[in-house]
């Protein structure tokens, strides 16, 4: 089989190199933005994009380049913490319901049913109402929306396995269930996992930017991309660039995020080319 | 068919179930006292003691459970507190917005996604399907809240053609009515459509694969007829189910485009409860909302059924 050479793919270049660029403007971004991202200044209100601050201020005088810059923690914070939520809670379903089989199957897969009828907006409202809205709402809503998916794929790989030659010679020399999940069911469900965490990552950052917008998210004054968008939503004529930087970061990245993806699924599928 | 019918109906309805045990262990188990969440740190306890008996508080929490189930089940979501109307009603009222711009969004999300596929795949490789992929990665990428403030910026701001938001009601008129939607039914709908098209072009690239479409096509078989009658109706599963998951997306998303809009819609009512801390209005819609996902699942379901007798025999 010949090779592909990743940087060859343009697809998988591209989204690296966008990926690359959140990663490193989230790094510098702890360590250096032009301004205080929440120092206000209320002289300097809703500047047009100048040398000074070359994103404009926003309505409270703030440097949105620095906002922006630095609303990129928020979004990968909240995307890795989502994924993670989702994937440990899909993974655990998952296995439960295809090793164990029988009634426990059953009850698993009504649970993701329903679970699937709660996008992250729907459990966000749930527990903003019964809780305070915040960053760590729109965490968890967004992993719930994500476990249906882990638990289906992993359900699926156990099934697919636990009847393979392998496992039933682990089976067969005595090893107990939590040996043979962790030694062989788990690494070899591994692969689609991956996969199915990278695309739902640029997911969970696009949710996290409509849950700030609605005020379930992240809370003022921290930088939000989302957050960014609602505030600039009441000054539209006056500083119509305050709705242009947040929501060109969010679709780079999540633009970024999705062709690598793509780029990593095309160079790991052997049957691609 | 019948049986996988009536397999699919049981299984629905214990989907339903589970959904109003999951909205009743958070808003009635998790906080403890919904009593104190509702009156926030200015009630007296007397006045929480009267409310915990009108909400039913004070029983047991499995026939708190049956209790409120029973009543959903007849359309008797509670009272709001904010209000002080029956929340079924409340849901009513703001269908009549909420309905028309998920519909819409559904209709222009299909109309697109649709031929712009099938476009693509028969197009493969070449500069069309390209162009196609470019436009749906862009659209993929752009949330539809966004999109709802630059058509704002553009259509109302810039141009002054539309307005930026607001809903005067059906009572107003038919047009008026379409009008005030039609921004955010394109934001929510046509940015929807990007995944869609991605889900029927590689289905209908898979069909086209087979070994049947190659013998239609060497029989002579007009390419219009391999694409219209071998090949599409082979790619509907799982653009069927792309379509079902994305119209559940789509009656979440017009939750953000009615806040976008400033449209009396189901997600702005459940936003203004929660600052009202109006618990029963949020279950309520909550309920519905996860409900209605539900049962749209179902259809897609039944549709499988119907577009492959594989299904229904297994």
């Amino acid at each position: 089989m010949r090779r592909r050479r990743p940087l060859r793919h343009v697809t998988f270049a591209l989204g690296a190199a966008l990926a690359l660029a959140l990663v490193l403007t989230a790094g510098l971004s702890l360590v250096w933005t032009p301004a205080d991202p929440l120092a206000m200044a209320i002289g300097a209100r809703l500047e047009a994009p100048s040398g000074a601050h070359p994103f404009g201020t926003d309505h409270y005088g703030r440097d949105v380049l620095s906002r922006v810059m630095r609303g990129a923690i928020t979004s990968i914070a909240v995307g890795v913490i989502a994924v993670a939520i989702g994937a440990g809670a899909g993974v655990l379903l998952g296995l439960l319901a295809g090793w164990v089989g029988g009634w426990p199957d059953e009850g698993c897969m009504r649970v993701i049913d329903a679970v699937q009828g709660f996008p992250a907006i729907l459990s966000a409202l749930l527990f903003a109402a019964v809780f305070a809205p915040g960053v760590a709402i729109s965490m968890v809503a967004i992993g719930i929306a994500f476990v249906p998916a882990f638990a289906r794929l992993t359900r699926a790989s156990v099934l697919a396995l636990r009847e393979r030659e392998f496992v039933m010679a682990a089976r067969a020399l005595g090893a107990g269930d939590a040996r043979v999940i962790g030694r062989h069911l788990l690494p070899n469900t591994l692969p689609p996992l991956v996969i199915q965490a990278t695309t739902s990552f640029p997911v969970a950052i696009l949710a996290e930017a409509g849950l700030a917008y609605l005020g379930l998210g992240t809370q003022p004054p921290h930088p939000s991309w989302g957050l960014m968008l609602k505030e600039a939503q009441n000054f539209l004529s006056l500083a119509p660039a305050l709705a242009i930087f947040p929501g060109g970061a969010i679709a780079l990245t999540v633009l970024g995020l999705n062709l690598l993806g793509d780029g990593l699924r095309d160079l790991l599928d052997p049957r691609g080319g | 068919m019948r049986r996988y019918v009536v397999r699919r109906a049981a299984a629905t309805a214990a989907t339903l179930c589970v959904v109003s045990v999951l909205i009743f262990v958070v808003v009635r188990v998790l906080p403890g006292d919904p009593a104190l969440i509702i009156m926030g740190t200015e009630g007296s306890p007397e006045a929480a003691e009267r409310l915990r008996e009108a909400l039913g508080l004070n029983h047991s929490l499995p026939v708190q459970y049956a209790d409120w189930l029973a009543r959903a089940a007849r359309g008797d979501l509670g009272v709001s507190i904010q209000y002080d109307v029956p929340v079924g009603r409340l849901i009513a009222s703001r269908l009549p917005v909420t309905a028309p711009l998920a519909l819409m969004a559904a209709l222009l999300m299909l109309a697109t996604a649709l031929p712009l596929g099938l476009y693509a795949a028969t197009r493969h490789r070449r500069a069309g399907d390209y162009l196609a992929m470019v436009v749906s990665q862009l659209g993929i990428a752009i949330p539809s809240f966004w999109a709802g403030l630059l058509l704002i910026l553009l259509f109302s701001v810039r141009l002054g053609w539309m307005r930026s938001g607001g809903f005067d009601g059906w009572s107003a008129g038919f047009w008026p009515g379409v009008t005030a939607l039609l921004l955010p039914a394109v934001a929510l709908g046509l940015f929807q459509a990007a995944v869609l098209v991605r889900a029927t072009r590689s289905a209908v690239l898979d069909v086209l694969r087979e070994d049947y479409v190659r013998s239609a096509r060497a029989k002579g078989v007009p390419e219009a007829v391999v694409i219209g009658k071998h090949t599409l109706r082979n790619a509907l599963i799982p653009v069927v189910t792309v379509a079902g998951v994305q119209l559940g997306q789509l009656v979440a998303g017009s939750i953000i485009l009615e806040s976008v809009f400033a449209l009396p819609g189901l997600g702005r009512l459940a936003l203004g409860a929660i600052g009202a801390r109006d618990l029963p209005v949020v279950q309520g819609v909550t309920l519905f909302v996860a409900a209605l996902i539900v049962l749209i699942n179902f259809a897609v379901d039944l549709l499988y059924g119907f577009l492959d007798p594989r299904i229904r025999y297994e």
